[in-house]
């Protein structure tokens, strides 16, 4: 039995994590004790007021680093702070579209058309859980991407994971679609966690240790199993691939981006996003990297067929979720050529793409909220023909997120794209440069057709209307289209910005 | 302010301050408009007097840092065929608000979007023949696509927006070859002494000649498809007759020559061995779109379809005066291009004006247009003159320049090309017999000639087109000096003729 050492934390370095739990824990206080008619308004200011503050605090340590912040089971570096910032503002935006409790079930816990759901409605009862489930979402990704040995980074992806899974579950409308959502997310979650799981095991098997720098030393020393290396390695990846919806590991993200609430939609979208990539460049920059023989292949054969599907399944989707949905498993695509850069240029080009591609999701989801008929949003791309005619602006700032994901000149997604295949080739992987561009290329086609849908058809005749936006709402569609288009124009502070800072430390 | 900078801030000051206006004034924004792409007229005129015209470095230079991290500048420049092509672009805008004063009223949207659209098109024209930075051109290359696609697709006819769709989705597809040559460039640059896309620099790189040829073709399709070359072509002729027809000026006139232009300052500066390892296929490819386009153009009953199969014909012509490699013919392309423009220009405008009246493009709803609206007719003869190449108009120097210079190093595809000339005569003599001659076909009798706003158009147009017919110095003094660079550099000389001068 070795001696008890009690555990030194860096508060100050661990700040933003203990912050945000620190808040997800007063909104459940808030749920259970306040009364009914402050509770919305409490949530949605506590929620904003947490993330917030954790913002401050992540901008207050952003020149820190540390590998002992947490005996050893946290890193604080330069990437891991800006994903952590990129999260927060991610979330924030984020939760100005969940503030809209129009679209969340009343009482998710009843059975859809029961009689217990009928009453709840009747008495007006509107739970509002789902932000102490945000908070906590956001604590767990906000862990994910410093996390420095194999148990934290597992404890991180079930705290991000079982929120999100709830979550995906509470839409007021088409219940029975986002239930089956929920359920397949968890089922599936749990599955890829296991390999997650069998994975560490094995790469403890191989080095003996659970932290990065345990394994990273065995890698670089080559002493162990080699066997064993290769099976942890590959595990490993499928429990992270999984998170990011890379193919063959994509098959959730479609029904689950559809079944849920698009505000969660939009968080889970962007947020899991940032906080999966932060993950694997940590794990492959820094971990794996003496390695790069054994899964580097591997990773890029992923990726081209990642883009190439996803752009290719998206030009048949009729619906606009289902087509974002595999928008953001092709991006994801995109993102993965960044791992497989493996230089200082794929690194900032990876933090850059994340954040800027983070905020044109979550703005275009937004979108998605506001065109609605009496029985919800209507998410059916026909009956979004002429929206450009009755909502100009809403319809002008869908287009603008589009190009972004197009990647056309002048928007975020353009610097984006290429900084991040320009690092791709500078580190000779040419055949993922060569997939990339020709996948942006069948990409912009379902990017434009759902433009000259909106502007270019004339409206059906039904009830399609564009909601009035609440006011939460159009701050998250105006912040996020000024800085799609500020970030295609003028990238050079933020660049700058990631380039100085973003250094892996070991 | 640098002239260039300035000329391109006026058409986007006038689009912001368009864009303050009320929907309802509609009237008002057209003359804003006008007055706008006027003011940059009379500007770029006054950058062209000051011109030097003897200097074959870049004049009126001007560099920022852009995006540092990745060495991109926001840097501009001209040499002659630069300018030429920039003053032809600053000229024909105004003279397409004018002509075209009516043609925002079919859109979808109100005029002030339509004026916007044209104005932030100039300010891209212009930024496009002015880069000297390889991403910089990029960035205006693709983002100029935006307000095409919109002007066609919103305010075209007929089937609009599949065309503009079509088109859009060619461009795209040919920008993305560029772009992935672009990254090579940016990387093999970043290994030979930092990140930088600096024209001038990226002509020092080291290349292998397999990588060479490959970044050259990335180059080079996307050109072809804008220019656009046999067998890159099909988007044109949807696109020239959906669009409305200041619009089709606009993208025939301007925008295709971005694609000539991008193959003389890239493709040639960049990559000189690989142009001339491609120069066999492409002056192939040219002789093959001469011809081509104009059989179709005989064959066209649809009056756009008919200008535009005219231009792929003439757009061979360039590209051949383009990879001839003797000053002659890099000239006489140049000129090509400013001349196109206008004769384009007249074509177009004036069809224009026959099909609003008419109510119909089909060639054969038209005839003895010559008794009733004689205006009208003879504007469209000149125009078709220009275009077939007569004496004394302008097409016909600069034609004769690009065979003259090919002829002296690819006699072969000259002489074929020649045939050219012979199938203008008849896909424009044959229209003009059925279009304006002719007895006066029912319905016909009551068209109106052209009204004074349209005379004031289009006389400017043809007043180019027969000065410079008679006089091409001003336009080849400015030419030919930038023109020999380029060929100086490409390593070539031009070849004595062999039979020639006593």
């Amino acid at each position: 039995m070795s001696e008890f050492i009690s555990p030194t934390l860096s508060y100050s370095l661990l700040s933003p994590i203990l912050v945000v739990f620190a808040g997800a824990i007063i909104g459940v206080l808030i749920e259970a004790f306040a009364s009914k008619s402050i509770r919305p308004i409490a949530q949605v200011s506590v929620s904003i007021g947490t993330l917030v503050l954790a913002l401050v605090q992540v901008w207050r340590i952003r020149s820190s680093s540390s590998t002992t912040a947490a005996m050893g089971s946290v890193i604080i570096d330069g990437p891991g702070l800006l994903l952590q910032g990129s999260i927060l503002i991610i979330s924030i935006i984020a939760v100005f579209l969940i503030a809209d409790t129009e679209n969340f079930a009343a009482a998710p816990a009843a059975i859809p058309g029961s009689s217990e759901e009928r009453e709840s409605i009747a008495r007006g009862q509107q739970v509002s859980e789902v932000f102490p489930l945000t908070l906590f979402a956001v604590a767990g990704m906000l862990i994910f991407p410093v996390a420095s040995d194999l148990i934290t980074l597992f404890v991180a992806l079930e705290v991000l994971s079982l929120p999100l899974y709830l979550m995906a579950g509470l839409s007021r409308r088409r219940r029975l679609l986002s239930q089956e959502s929920a359920l397949k997310y968890f089922l599936l979650g749990a599955f890829s966690s296991a390999f997650f799981l069998f994975g560490a095991a094995y790469l403890y098997g191989y080095s003996g240790s659970i932290s990065f720098a345990g394994i990273r030393d065995a890698v670089v020393g080559g002493t162990g199993n080699d066997v064993f290396l290769l099976i942890g390695i590959a595990f490993l990846s499928i429990g992270l691939l999984f998170k990011v919806g890379a193919v063959p590991f994509h098959a959730w993200t479609p029904d689950v981006y559809q079944g849920a609430p698009t505000p969660v939609t939009a968080f889970m979208a962007a947020a899991t996003k940032v906080a999966a990539f932060g993950a694997m460049l940590r794990i492959y920059y820094s971990v794996f990297a003496n390695a790069e023989w054994s899964w580097r292949p591997l990773i890029t054969g992923i990726a081209i067929i990642t883009m190439v599907f996803g752009s290719l399944v998206a030009i048949s989707q009729r619906d606009v979720k289902r087509m974002l949905a595999y928008s953001s498993i092709a991006h994801a695509g995109f993102l993965l050529t960044g791992v497989i850069a493996l230089n200082k240029a794929g690194l900032d080009a990876s933090i850059y793409y994340l954040f800027a591609y983070g905020i044109a999701s979550v703005g275009a989801f937004a979108v998605v909220t506001l065109v609605r008929d009496s029985a919800g949003e209507v998410t059916d791309l026909n009956r979004w023909a002429g929206l450009g005619k009755r909502s100009p602006w809403v319809a002008t700032s869908f287009a603008t997120f589009l190009l972004a994901f197009a990647g056309i000149p002048l928007t975020s997604g353009f610097i984006g794209k290429f900084s991040i295949f320009s690092a791709a080739y500078e580190s000779g992987a040419t055949a993922v440069v060569i997939a990339g561009v020709l996948s942006s290329a069948i990409a912009a086609f379902f990017y434009i057709r759902v433009i000259v849908l909106m502007f270019f058809s004339d409206p059906l005749e039904d009830a399609t209307s564009v909601l009035i936006p609440s006011i939460l709402t159009r701050i998250t569609v105006l912040f996020s289209v000024v800085v799609t288009i500020f970030l295609g124009v003028f990238p050079s502070p933020l660049l700058d910005f990631i380039s100085n800072i973003a250094i892996f430390i070991r | 302010m640098n002239y260039l900078t300035l000329i391109m801030a006026i058409p986007l000051l006038g689009a912001a301050l368009i864009a303050t206006l009320p929907q309802s004034k509609s009237l008002l924004a057209k003359q804003f408009a006008l007055g706008t792409t006027l003011i940059a007229a009379v500007a770029t005129i006054f950058m062209t007097t000051k011109f030097e015209r003897s200097n074959t470095a870049l004049q009126f230079v001007e560099s920022y840092d852009w995006i540092k991290a990745f060495g991109i500048k926001y840097a501009v420049g001209v040499d002659g065929i630069a300018l030429v092509l920039i003053l032809m672009t600053a000229l024909l805008t105004p003279i397409v608000v004018l002509a075209g004063w009516n043609e925002s009223e079919g859109g979808r949207w109100s005029t002030k979007t339509f004026y916007i659209l044209i104005l932030v098109l100039q300010t891209m024209s212009f930024g496009v023949f002015a880069a000297t930075d390889v991403f910089l051109f990029y960035v205006f290359f693709e983002a100029m696509l935006v307000p095409v696609y919109f002007l066609i697709g919103g305010y075209g006819s007929g089937e609009r927006s599949a065309a503009a769709v079509k088109f859009l989705l060619y461009s795209l597809f040919g920008g993305l070859l560029m772009l992935a040559s672009i990254i090579a460039l940016y990387v093999l640059s970043g290994e030979q002494g930092g990140h930088t896309f600096d024209i001038e620099a990226l002509s020092q790189l080291e290349m292998s000649s397999t990588t060479q040829n490959l970044l050259f073709l990335g180059f080079f399709i996307a050109f072809a498809i804008k220019a656009p070359l046999f067998p890159f072509h099909t988007w044109l002729p949807d696109a020239a007759k959906s669009a409305t027809p200041g619009t089709s000026v606009l993208l025939l006139g301007v925008l295709d020559k971005v694609g000539t232009f991008g193959m003389i300052r890239y493709c040639l500066s960049i990559f000189p061995e690989a142009s001339k390892t491609f120069t066999p296929l492409i002056i192939t490819l040219s002789v093959i779109s001469i011809l081509y386009g104009a059989f179709l153009a005989i064959g066209a009953k649809d009056i756009k379809r008919l200008i535009a199969y005219t231009s792929i014909s003439h757009f061979g012509f360039i590209t051949l005066g383009i990879f001839a490699m003797t000053t002659q013919a890099q000239s006489g392309a140049t000129l090509y291009m400013f001349n196109h423009g206008f004769s384009t220009a007249a074509l177009f405008l004036v069809a224009g004006w026959m099909i609003s009246r008419r109510g119909s493009s089909t060639i054969a709803d038209f005839g003895g247009l010559q008794r009733v609206t004689p205006v009208m007719a003879w504007s469209f003869f000149i125009a078709g003159m220009s275009s077939l190449a007569l004496p004394g108009l302008s097409s016909f120097v600069s034609e004769f320049l690009v065979l003259v210079g090919t002829f002296t190093r690819y006699p072969v595809a000259a002489v074929i090309a020649t045939f050219g000339i012979v199938l203008a005569a008849l896909y424009i003599l044959i229209p003009v017999q059925r279009a304006l001659h002719g007895p006066t076909e029912p319905g016909n009798e009551n068209l109106k000639d052209l009204n004074l706003r349209e005379k004031i158009a289009i006389a400017p147009v043809i007043a180019v087109i027969v000065v410079l017919g008679f006089y091409p110095s001003p336009a080849l003094n400015i030419i030919n000096p930038a023109a020999a660079q380029v060929v100086s550099q490409m390593g070539f000389t031009d070849p004595l003729p062999t039979h020639g001068g006593k």
